[in-house]
């Protein structure tokens, strides 16, 4: 239920993202979700892609810094309080959030959450438990 | 600690060919805790009663009952040799005596054949037989690199061309180069000096030399091309480029030494790691850098990449190339070749001298060059000399790794900063590469500087504050370090420009829109 996420750092230079989004082009490497964080210094780009391990490979290639983590991701309820519902539940159990970002899927129902947690594993488990659709990783990678 | 101890040592070099020499020592009584320094110099002595090896100079724990051959007692740093003990040992008073001797002949011969010194003499009524004492030196007035320039190229010869058999030049960073000249005795004294400090960083005839200096009118790569032939290194002259030619040269060709600037060793490290290369499929164990400074931290991140003793030789162009003065295998200051150079330390701004221990501008007289003699050049390099003997058993004066350049120190916002000491925090910090740019500019009035580094560890890039705090702990310590803030830029891997030759660590903008 694990999906992987790459991480790249974007030093602050125009060109960057763009770069980095056209090594994966070339190398046929599709995005599922992305986001990114920046300063004024520097950015960090989060990208779910369909082949994490070739995106790692060729963006470490191409001179960039990569790291591969794992996050979850989760579909709510395309409704207000749909996010709350997840969110309540993983507070309860204390586990405690690093960061989220949103993507939307094919169908346009639900909405797509990913989450980067302390303990992956013991979110997921409770979030099966309290019905919360936690999706595959190749479900994820083909969105 | 030993009660009684046995030493076998093979000697077996050219230096008494052929002779396989195996000497016993029994019942050296050493108390506990007492170094075995003394009983072997007892070895020593005898060794030099026999009539050879005068060279050697063994002064460290041999151990009990292994035999090796010399040079891997060297490798082991257990014998050290001396190239040419009597230069490199030569009492305090007796060097001085023959300093005295040269510079008078020297002073003599500029003045008489160089029409720069004849005219600077004259200005102030001096005259070569005004030099009487070692200390009269100062009444002689500095050269400087303008004057090279400005008898581009041949002005300074203090002989006819006829005698010249090779030129070197050095790049100025305007205009014309500087030139120089050698004689055949200058390339055969110059040689001698190289040969000395490969020796003493622990070089041996049983070596392989891989030099990475660039060949040409640059002297790197031909000083220390000569002197290693002299001491019968077998060198690979690869030059410099082609970095990864080079790794493949230094597996293939089992390279032991690695001769060239400190940036570009460290640079050949990160293609060799990406080549696969490590220790064990290269064969290096030494490295002879020169041609740029480099700090400790920058040192000791060259030792732990190779997995070799890096040790450091000084030299410029005006004054000879490489062979002014290098390490010996402890690392503890370059002995100079104080009999064919003669160092002094002035306060840069009064040209005053200053005395044994005292941080100031290197001020070097060439005792024996004929091509081209050098009166109290002025080398722009800070440094502090040491007279005290070295626990290598050589006596010339030392001097400390340069600390900086008069003219590679920035001032922003009124501060003086040497790039010295933004390496000296920068290089052996976790998460971030040893290359480093200063990018210094103006921002209205105020002077900029950015530090820009690149982030090899993508292993920071999970929490956002990771990164916010390696950049935070960078500036911390180089406020603390230069006293004023820095910006701090981190880069992509590999995305700082690395040289072959040397570094160029400064860009300095504020003059460029103005």
């Amino acid at each position: 239920m694990l999906v992987k996420q790459i991480s790249v750092f974007l030093e602050n230079k125009s060109g960057r993202l763009a770069e980095v989004t056209k090594i994966l082009g070339e190398n046929g490497i599709n995005i599922s979700a992305l986001s990114i964080a920046d300063t004024t210094d520097f950015g960090i780009l989060r990208l779910i892609v369909n082949n994490p391990e070739k995106a790692e490979q060729v963006l470490m290639e191409n001179g960039f810094a990569v790291s591969a983590t794992s996050v979850i991701a989760i579909g709510v309820e395309d409704k207000p309080g749909g996010l709350s519902t997840a969110l309540e539940i993983l507070a309860r159990e204390s586990i405690g959030i690093e960061y989220v970002y949103a993507f939307v899927g094919r169908d346009g129902k639900d909405a797509y959450v990913i989450l980067r947690v302390e303990n992956p594993d013991k979110a997921i488990d409770v979030l099966t438990k309290n019905n919360i659709k936690v999706l595959s990783s190749s479900a994820v990678y083909e969105f | 600690m030993y009660k009684s101890l046995t030493c076998v040592a093979v000697i077996s070099t050219p230096k008494c060919h052929g002779w396989h020499f195996e000497h016993h020592v029994t019942r050296c009584h050493i108390d506990a805790g007492e170094e075995l320094q003394d009983k072997v110099v007892v070895i020593s002595s005898k060794f030099q009663k026999m009539g050879f090896c005068s060279r050697f100079n063994i002064y460290s724990k041999i151990t009990v009952g292994h035999t090796l051959s010399v040079s891997q007692y060297i490798a082991k740093g257990l014998i050290k040799m001396i190239w040419n003990k009597e230069a490199e040992c030569l009492g305090r008073s007796e060097m001085k005596a023959l300093q005295l001797e040269r510079l008078k002949e020297i002073v003599k011969r500029a003045y008489e054949n160089v029409g720069l010194y004849r005219r600077k003499f004259d200005d102030i009524g001096l005259k070569p037989e005004h030099i009487q004492t070692l200390k009269d030196i100062e009444k002689i007035p500095f050269t400087t690199k303008d004057d090279l320039r400005d008898n581009y190229p041949y002005g300074l010869f203090a002989v006819p061309m006829k005698s010249i058999v090779r030129v070197h030049a050095s790049s100025g960073t305007t205009g014309k180069p500087i030139v120089v000249g050698y004689t055949q005795k200058d390339v055969e004294n110059w040689s001698e000096c190289v040969a000395r400090l490969i020796v003493a960083a622990g070089g041996t005839d049983d070596d392989i030399a891989q030099v990475v200096f660039g060949y040409g009118l640059f002297t790197g790569g031909f000083g220390l091309h000569y002197g290693l032939e002299k001491v019968g290194i077998t060198v690979v002259p690869a030059s410099s480029g082609n970095s990864e030619r080079q790794i493949m040269l230094m597996e293939d060709f089992g390279s032991t030494i690695l001769v060239g600037t400190p940036s570009y060793a460290l640079y050949l490290s990160e293609v060799a790691e990406e080549m696969g290369i490590t220790k064990g499929r290269h064969k290096l164990r030494l490295g002879l850098f020169g041609g740029e400074g480099h700090t400790p931290e920058m040192r000791m991140e060259i030792e732990k990449r190779w997995g070799i003793l890096a040790t450091e030789n000084y030299g410029l162009s005006e004054i000879v190339g490489p062979g002014v003065s290098g390490e010996c295998s402890r690392q503890c200051g370059m002995h100079i070749n104080e009999d064919h150079f003669y160092p002094e330390i002035i306060e840069s701004t009064t040209g005053n001298t200053l005395g044994y221990g005292e941080k100031g501008e290197l001020v070097l007289t060439t005792l024996t060059k004929e091509g081209i003699p050098m009166l109290r050049y002025r080398t722009k390099d800070i440094t502090i000399l040491n007279p005290e003997p070295c626990s290598c058993g050589r006596s010339n004066v030392r001097m400390n790794k340069v600390l900086g350049r008069t003219d590679d120190m920035l001032i922003i916002r009124g501060v003086n900063v040497f790039p010295s000491q933004i390496e000296s925090v920068l290089v052996g910090m976790e998460h971030i590469g040893p290359h480093y740019q200063i990018i210094v500019s103006k921002k209205g009035f105020m002077d900029d500087i950015e530090v820009q580094v690149e982030l090899i560890d993508g292993k920071m890039l999970e929490k956002y504050s990771e990164l916010e705090k390696l950049e935070s702990g960078i500036r911390h310590k180089l406020r603390t370090v230069l006293q004023i803030d820095a910006k701090v830029k981190l880069v992509n891997p590999k995305s700082i420009e690395r040289s072959v030759g040397k570094a160029k660590r400064v860009i300095d903008l504020r003059n460029k829109n103005v």
